[in-house]
């Protein structure tokens, strides 16, 4: 990837998944498939967390202000 | 054992919210730079901790499993709240930090009275954040009283005594206590979830766990619980999901950790990392149905003893002691910061607004702490004089009432175009609404007798179609219509709008930008200017 002299908002994108799969109750509400003895709907939800930690840290390492010494 | 090992961790985690006056001691800790946000100056692993102890109180810990256990999947909904809140913090909290920094905004009051150019709508945003914050540091005092309890401590004199030491240890060091408190309690509370973790692998496992659950809810009588969402149940989930999102942004302690970090980047990689919170609150909703399972029964029917309970007849008692520390001072942190973001919200917003326009900072300081204690003592006051469900009643009409500060301190962060006159009619207006509205919600028992005719849950029917919504939310639209109708209105006339003090890059500013000097100071050793390192520019932006 080429190094950006201004970061791009375009990366904020990714922060739309996060925010709206844990939304979509119809899809999630029901307990197969299960995994490890835990229901859809909560493993589900647990691996939004999981998409959000991955896709948040996606978009603060594309979009931080590359500066030396920034401590 | 279990209560000595629980009694000197407690004493111990108390001892050091003393000392915490005296870690990374500044010059002065007499002014409410130092005092309320800890100088701005906490780095990425205090600011992760305090974020930690802030938003995962002990009423989350309690209360969650509590719902899970007594309701089952309605109960889960903190965790989709806690997972659709770090997006949205990513980039609006950055924002808030940004321009919090650059005018010395300590409280969402101050800054929505400089973005619309009204310090009346100030006062009225701080009022309403310390009206919704009092019963809210209530529930996390029940909270710790149900640990106390399960523990076999009767009375009210262990309450008092707890919350006497913690408010004198906040008078005394200010943020600086609960953030070094919350260090040592997500050292306790990572021990909570593994030995959880090591109890449950032990037991039957999950299957077995879930399926005893399905079982217990499929014989009580009530249709509103068991392992899904009912049908008619899930606009009402996805509206108090979305309203206790948005509540994040305007309950006034909510910010006051992110913005004792040091610089923006801080608070990004903060937030980023926090999901990880939202994994344990999910393992701790998870632990609801494993009581459940295993037939833990809750004392005198409060279902805020489940999970103490569990901690004691499931855990070896040294175990168990470290458990009921970790909730207790998981209680005792966020009603500390509660307490000072709402004394920080009437000093800035009220006080020197109104009363002491040109309060020295040492006086600003001195008004935020005694103001800290009588949030304090008011909090336990409505325990130990009111009935404890009144403060459960006051935190579900909280929620409500701080979602109609949404307009002027959330949307205010995108935009100034609402007129300050037409958001005041909009806060009112959805003050009456929403408080209206749960008034009328009613509690059904069993067989459709109504347990309790008022204030009976904040979900409210939808006609007859057995749908329900969350107040907060309806009210919020009522408020939201007044002011987009009053601001269209009073812009046809003419009326000239409010001075917005901030500047488009006042929300991107970071702590190297040249408008902000406190840097500076801590680096080349200037004495600081009389009146704090802000108080110059924040005046003037007035």
């Amino acid at each position: 990837m080429t190094r950006r002299a201004r970061p791009s908002r375009a990366w904020h994108l990714l922060l739309v998944p996060p925010t709206v799969a844990p939304l979509l109750t119809p899809l999630y509400n029901r307990i197969e498939p299960t995994l490890w003895g835990l229901p859809f709907f909560y493993w589900y939800q647990l691996m939004c967390a999981v998409l959000a930690i991955v896709l948040i840290m996606i978009v603060h390492l594309a979009t931080r202000d590359r500066r030396p010494g920034w401590r | 054992m279990a209560v000595t090992v629980f009694a000197s961790l407690l004493g111990a985690m108390l001892l050091l919210g003393f000392a915490a006056a005296r870690w990374r001691r500044p010059e002065s800790i007499h002014t409410l730079e130092e005092w309320g946000v800890g100088g701005r100056a906490f780095g990425n692993w205090v600011t992760w901790f305090l974020l930690g102890g802030t938003m995962y109180t002990a009423y989350t810990f309690v209360a969650v499993p509590a719902l899970t256990y007594g309701v089952g999947a309605v109960g889960w909904f903190a965790v989709p709240f806690a997972i659709i809140t770090t997006p949205l913090a990513f980039v609006f909290t950055a924002r808030i930090w940004s321009v919090a920094h650059r005018h010395g905004f300590l409280t969402p009051g101050e800054f929505a009275g400089a973005r619309f150019g009204s310090p009346g709508l100030g006062a009225l945003v701080a009022l309403t954040g310390i009206v919704a914050t009092m019963p809210y540091v209530a529930v996390q005092l029940l909270a710790l009283q149900a640990v106390l309890r399960t523990v076999g401590v009767t009375g009210e004199w262990p309450l008092l005594a707890a919350v006497g030491v913690v408010s004198l240890s906040t008078f005394r060091s200010g943020l600086r206590a609960p953030a070094l408190l919350s260090i040592a309690k997500d050292v306790l509370l990572a021990w909570v979830v593994v030995s959880a973790l090591l109890v449950v692998t032990m037991s039957s496992g999950w299957d077995a766990i879930f399926r005893r659950a399905e079982g217990w809810f499929a014989t009580t009588p009530s249709p509103g619980d068991g392992l899904l969402l009912p049908d008619a149940g899930q606009l009402g989930f996805v509206t108090l999901v979305i309203g206790s999102v948005l509540s994040v942004f305007a309950y006034p302690h909510a910010v006051t950790g992110m913005l004792a970090a040091k610089d923006r980047a801080t608070v990004r990689r903060n937030i980023a990392a926090a999901p990880v919170y939202c994994l344990v609150l999910g393992l701790m909703g998870l632990l609801g149905f494993f009581a459940l399972a295993e037939g833990i029964r809750p004392i005198d029917g409060d279902l805020n003893t489940v999970m103490p309970r569990m901690f004691q007849q499931l855990f070896p008692a040294w175990s168990a002691g470290i458990a009921y520390a970790a909730l207790a001072v998981a209680a005792l942190i966020p009603a500390a910061v509660m307490s000072i973001s709402a004394a920080n919200a009437f000093t800035r917003s009220i006080y020197r607004t109104y009363l002491r326009p040109d309060a020295p900072p040492a006086e600003e300081a001195r008004v935020s702490r005694w103001t800290s204690l009588v949030v304090k003592f008011g909090a336990v006051a409505f325990i130990v004089l009111l009935r404890p469900s009144y403060a459960v009643d006051l935190q579900l009409i909280g929620g409500v009432v701080i979602l109609q500060t949404i307009p002027a301190v959330f949307l205010g962060l995108l935009t100034a175009w609402f007129d300050r006159r037409a958001l005041i009619a909009g806060l009112g207006t959805g003050l009456a609404v929403g408080v209206a509205l749960l008034w009328d919600v009613q509690q059904v028992g069993a067989g459709g007798r109504v347990v309790k005719a008022h204030f009976g849950g904040s979900s409210m029917p939808l006609g007859d179609t057995g749908a329900t919504v969350y107040v907060g939310l309806v009210a919020l639209a009522v408020n939201l219509l007044v002011v987009t109708v009053l601001t269209l209105l009073l812009r046809l006339l003419r009326v000239p709008r409010g001075r917005d003090a901030t500047s488009p890059a006042d929300y991107t500013a970071d702590a190297d930008d040249p408008m902000i000097k406190r840097l500076d100071e801590i680096l080349d050793g200037l004495p600081a200017r009389p009146g704090g390192a802000h108080a110059a520019v924040s005046r003037s932006g007035r």
